[in-house]
């Protein structure tokens, strides 16, 4: 979109606003654009752009829809109830208790109960988006450095960078060991970002991974915590697909490694959660910040203002997240159907010749096509990556927005659509495969 | 005028700190001058005299600074003592946790020790001594109630309005179940549940300007285009100052001002606020002159003013800002190229006889200066609504607009409530309803509040807009000077049970003022809130 100015504007604008730090210019974004322009519609638009590149959960809102036709207390506050007044009065930074609860509830619920979450340790911000972008400004100064293992969610550059002035020293994974981490990775990281005189304050690990779509080994949890104990620096561990394993046993929260040690050296551990993947709610901006540091606790809260969560909504969710036989059946439900889905598309990729890191959690799949590339480079993704899009209409995530050390690697969401719709766009991958194959045969 | 330094005791403190804006200008000339003096001992001589007259300096200008904010006062966090970051020249002495280079801080961790949080972290304990905060405590623990708590603590501290509730909870219980998830039709969760735009549904951007424009009494016609939607007018000011102003750089605020301001436009962004003080014998309207002052001020400390900040209706006073004011501000806005930017979050609650001019008439006269002007609007008050957070930021400028639109997915709203209030501000005679009755509801409290302070001897600015009254208890306080007015404050909270905010907490230079709540009292209750004030006003006279 091109700005006209008919004057130069002589009022300047400050450098965060016109600084590009925002990472909306990377193709990651631009697939988006190209899907809003040309969106794909089972009935109106069959040839239009199928979106596969926005890890929103679409599965299960049946069971939601269900859960508010049968509870109006949820969603109303009753003829002449006082519980209105109170709930439109309600902007105290510490959130509804009984929201808290209920959260809290959820989250141990997710675990499996192996762990308890305090509610008094929760503080409430408007979607993960600004929980990290919170602990960030907390826990590190302008110029400092976290340290966050590649690839890793786009969005990061912009969360944790754009205001804060923090910078994000990658953590190299690649495929050889299917891109854990590994101690040696965390020490060069660490390293790496001394050598460019940057203070490293923490390191940000996503549990389950995205875009691996694989939850972290207990091991190499323990791993990180010691890591960061002998560095004296911080952990936050993004769990906001906690509750999209596709099994229970498979996923290790950062909280169960810690009480395993007694809750020592759990001061400096800080768990982001969030309703936007698990609920299928990204439109609510529902985000918690879970700290084991009163300090951290504190402060959140007082700068939880900028993003407080609606008192309605939380009312709403509190109703919701505190009827325990609709949170035990969703959690099964929604864990049966994700894993559904991902063998659905794991077998389609399959058929046409495509493999994927073996995962066991989210709402995407990490493909690898680098045996496709014109050349292994970025380059050579890139030149992929827009052939997918404009000719085979699909809307996928390169791994080098994701920034992806190895070219090739792709991120397909998979929960965002019908199922009929996922059908499609394997037919068309499939199609796509074949084409190629005929070319290459022909050349 | 006495000056007001919110705590006394943190002066020793503030010594600690050795960063200094007028350091910079006196190095350019004492390092050349240095260079001129020609062998050893004049080289000697050459640097201890510069160096002690520039430490002199400091230590004269620190004494003399008058405008300097105050670190400590009630919506921010207090000090960090270990800032060290001189390394340039042009940044002021800076209240704590603003940005620092982290590499000016001296490591404060061992292997061993605890692991260190941000500038930003330290120091926030203090901060919630404030008044404004222990006030608040106090209610929170001790809350009035007509029946079941009599000798509780009465709210006056904080700025909601109950007055007209009633009639939108009646909206609600009418409909709220059929618009938050169906809007008519069967119930879908999709609509809302996924992503949306985070700077608002469209519904929603026409609703709230279709709001904002009967407000105004239809005086302005507000676009949606314009329109950028974030949770709360808190967002919407600390947005547009990462948009307006660089770390370091100044917006002028006239005083007394919201509290807030200094969480909201200083905290997380490294930006300033220079006071502009507002008098007393001005009825503590806005003097150009006084800005002008505040602008050279900031030149001479190093620092680039980039906008200003004004309230109108103005929190605490609540005075409104008259079309010639407008004028005048535009021109000097112009004059210095800065922009400005109007919270006008009590539009829709003026009470009184005067004209409300939004500054959004202005940005419509106005084509070339359009850029420059901003404006904050939100629900909280005028809709009696601050728990479902929103705001809105409206401009002309599309390089704020577009700046603002990507910050606030850090702060959007949530969707159901979107949903919620469309239905509601669409109701175009509920609104207009609404805004009549509140208005009279108002009016008719402030009158019974005022007239029932003027019999204890106690005068309010005229006030034509806001919950508020500004009153001057200046001849009830011991000593003339703010711990005069803090141990009144003390007795009004602890002895009357009465939350009231003291004026320094606003940042008013005369001691004295105090701002009193009214909308969140019933008719019931003000003669109970007066007879309680008049306890202490009676001992204080005794005095």
């Amino acid at each position: 979109m091109v700005i006209e100015i008919e004057k130069p504007s002589s009022v300047r604008l400050s450098k965060v606003a016109i600084s590009k730090t925002h990472g909306e210019d990377s193709p990651y974004f631009a697939g988006w654009k190209a899907y809003d322009e040309n969106p794909y519609d089972e009935v109106h638009n069959q040839s239009g752009v199928i979106q596969m590149g926005l890890a929103e959960n679409q599965v299960s809102f049946d069971l939601l829809e269900k859960y508010l036709e049968e509870h109006h207390e949820a969603s109303s506050w009753g003829k002449g109830a006082p519980g209105f007044r109170e709930n439109a009065l309600f902007q105290d930074y510490h959130g509804l208790k009984s929201f808290r609860q209920a959260m809290a509830n959820f989250m141990e619920q997710i675990r499996g109960g192996k762990v308890k979450f305090d509610p008094d340790r929760i503080v409430l911000t408007a979607g993960a988006t600004a929980a990290n972008e919170l602990l960030t400004f907390i826990l590190a100064d302008p110029g400092d450095a976290l340290l966050v293992p590649t690839p890793y969610y786009p969005g990061f550059d912009r969360d944790l960078r754009w205001r804060t002035g923090v910078k994000i020293v990658p953590i190299h994974c690649n495929s050889s060991n299917n891109f854990q981490i590994t101690p040696q990775a965390l020490e060069a990281a660490y390293q790496s970002a001394e050598s460019m005189d940057l203070k490293v304050r923490g390191i940000l690990i996503t549990n389950p991974s995205n875009p691996l779509g694989s939850a972290i080994q207990s091991s190499i949890l323990n791993d990180i915590l010691d890591f960061a104990v002998h560095k004296n620096i911080h952990l936050v561990s993004d769990e906001i697909y906690s509750g999209s394993t596709f099994s229970p046993s498979e996923f290790v929260s950062i909280a169960e490694i810690l009480r395993n040690r007694n809750y020592k050296d759990a001061e400096r551990v800080h768990i982001v959660y969030s309703l936007s993947k698990d609920l299928g709610l990204p439109g609510f901006r529902v985000g918690t910040i879970y700290s084991y540091n009163d300090d951290v606790v504190t402060t959140a809260r007082r700068m939880s203002s900028f993003t407080l969560i609606s008192s309605q909504t939380q009312h709403l969710l509190a109703c919701m997240l505190s009827n325990h036989e609709f949170t035990q059946n969703y959690i099964k439900t929604n864990r049966e159907r994700l894993n559904k889905r991902y063998d659905m598309i794991i077998q389609g990729l399959k058929k046409a010749g495509i493999e994927c890191l073996k995962g066991n959690a989210g709402l995407f799949c990490w493909m690898n096509l680098s045996p496709l590339l014109n050349e292994p480079t970025r380059q050579g993704e890139l030149e992929l990556w827009n052939i997918i899009l404009n000719q085979v209409k699909l809307n996928i995530s390169p791994g080098s927005s994701c920034h992806c050390s190895e070219p090739g690697w792709f991120r397909v969401c998979f929960a965002n659509m019908s199922e009929q719709t996922l059908r499609v766009a394997l037919q068309r991958i499939h199609k796509f495969m074949e084409q190629r194959k005929v070319c290459s045969v022909n050349r | 005028m006495t000056q007001t330094q919110y705590s006394r005791s943190r002066s020793s403190d503030t010594e600690k700190k050795n960063t200094g804006g007028g350091g910079g200008a006196a190095m350019r000339v004492i390092v050349p001058l240095q260079g001129v003096v020609q062998g050893r001992g004049g080289l000697v001589l050459g640097s201890i005299i510069p160096c002690a007259l520039f430490y002199f300096l400091q230590f004269y200008l620190k004494r003399h600074r008058n405008d300097l904010d105050d670190q400590n006062n009630s919506n921010s966090p207090g000090q960090n003592s270990t800032t060290g970051s001189g390394s340039s020249g042009k940044l002021a002495e800076l209240p704590a946790l603003t940005r620092n280079l982290s590499r000016g801080l001296p490591s404060p961790r061992s292997p061993r020790g605890p692991v260190s949080v941000s500038g930003r972290v330290s120091g926030i304990v203090k901060g919630a001594d404030s008044p404004y905060y222990v006030g608040l405590r106090r209610v929170k623990e001790d809350p009035y109630d007509e029946l079941s708590n009599p000798n509780g603590v009465i709210q006056l501290g904080l700025a909601e309005n109950k007055l007209s509730l009633d009639l939108v909870n009646h909206w609600l219980a009418e409909n709220a179940e059929q618009v938050i998830l169906r809007n008519g039709k069967e119930l879908s969760l999709s609509r809302i549940a996924t992503y949306q735009p985070f700077d608002g549904l469209m519904e929603f951007k026409v609703a709230v300007a279709g709001f904002m424009s009967q407000v105004t009494a239809k005086a302005v016609s507000f676009n949606p285009s314009q329109v950028v939607l974030t949770a709360g007018a808190t967002p919407a000011i600390e947005i547009l100052s990462f948009c307006l102003a660089d770390v370091g750089n100044a917006f002028l605020v006239p005083t007394p001002c919201y509290p807030g301001y200094d969480r909201d436009v200083k905290w997380r962004t490294g930006v300033e606020i220079i006071h502009v003080p507002c008098r007393s014998a001005d009825d503590f309207n806005l003097s150009i002159a006084a800005l002008d002052r505040g602008f050279n001020q900031a030149k001479k400390r190093g620092l680039k003013v980039r906008g200003i900040i004004i309230s109108n209706p103005s929190n605490p006073v609540g005075n409104l800002l008259s079309r010639d004011t407008l004028y005048s501000l535009l021109d000097f806005a112009r004059e210095k190229n800065i922009h400005i930017v109007s919270n006008e979050i009590l539009a829709g609650s003026t009470h009184g006889n005067e004209e409300f001019v939004s500054i959004a008439e202005i940005m419509d006269l106005d084509d070339i200066d359009r850029k420059r002007l901003h404006l904050v609007y939100g629900l909280s008050k005028d809709l009696s609504l601050p728990g479902f957070r929103v705001g809105v930021i409206y401009s002309h400028n599309e390089e704020v607009l577009a700046a603002s639109k990507k910050l606030t997915r850090f702060s959007s709203i949530s969707s159901p409530t979107q949903c919620l209030l469309i239905s509601m501000l669409s109701d175009a005679k509920f609104v207009q309803t609404f805004i009549t009755i509140n208005r009279e509801r108002l009016q008719r409290t402030y009158s019974l509040f005022v007239a029932g302070l003027k019999k204890l001897g106690i005068e309010c600015i005229k006030s034509s807009g806001g919950f508020y009254c500004w009153a001057d208890m200046s001849g009830l306080i011991r000593s003339y000077s703010e711990k005069g007015e803090l141990e009144l404050w003390d007795k009004l909270l602890n002895i009357a049970k009465v939350n009231v905010t003291p004026g320094s907490c606003c940042h008013c230079i005369e001691p004295g003022w105090f701002r009193f709540c009214f909308a969140t009292l019933t008719e019931k209750d003000i003669p109970i809130v007066i007879d309680r004030i008049q306890k202490v006003s009676e001992t204080c006279k005794l005095n």
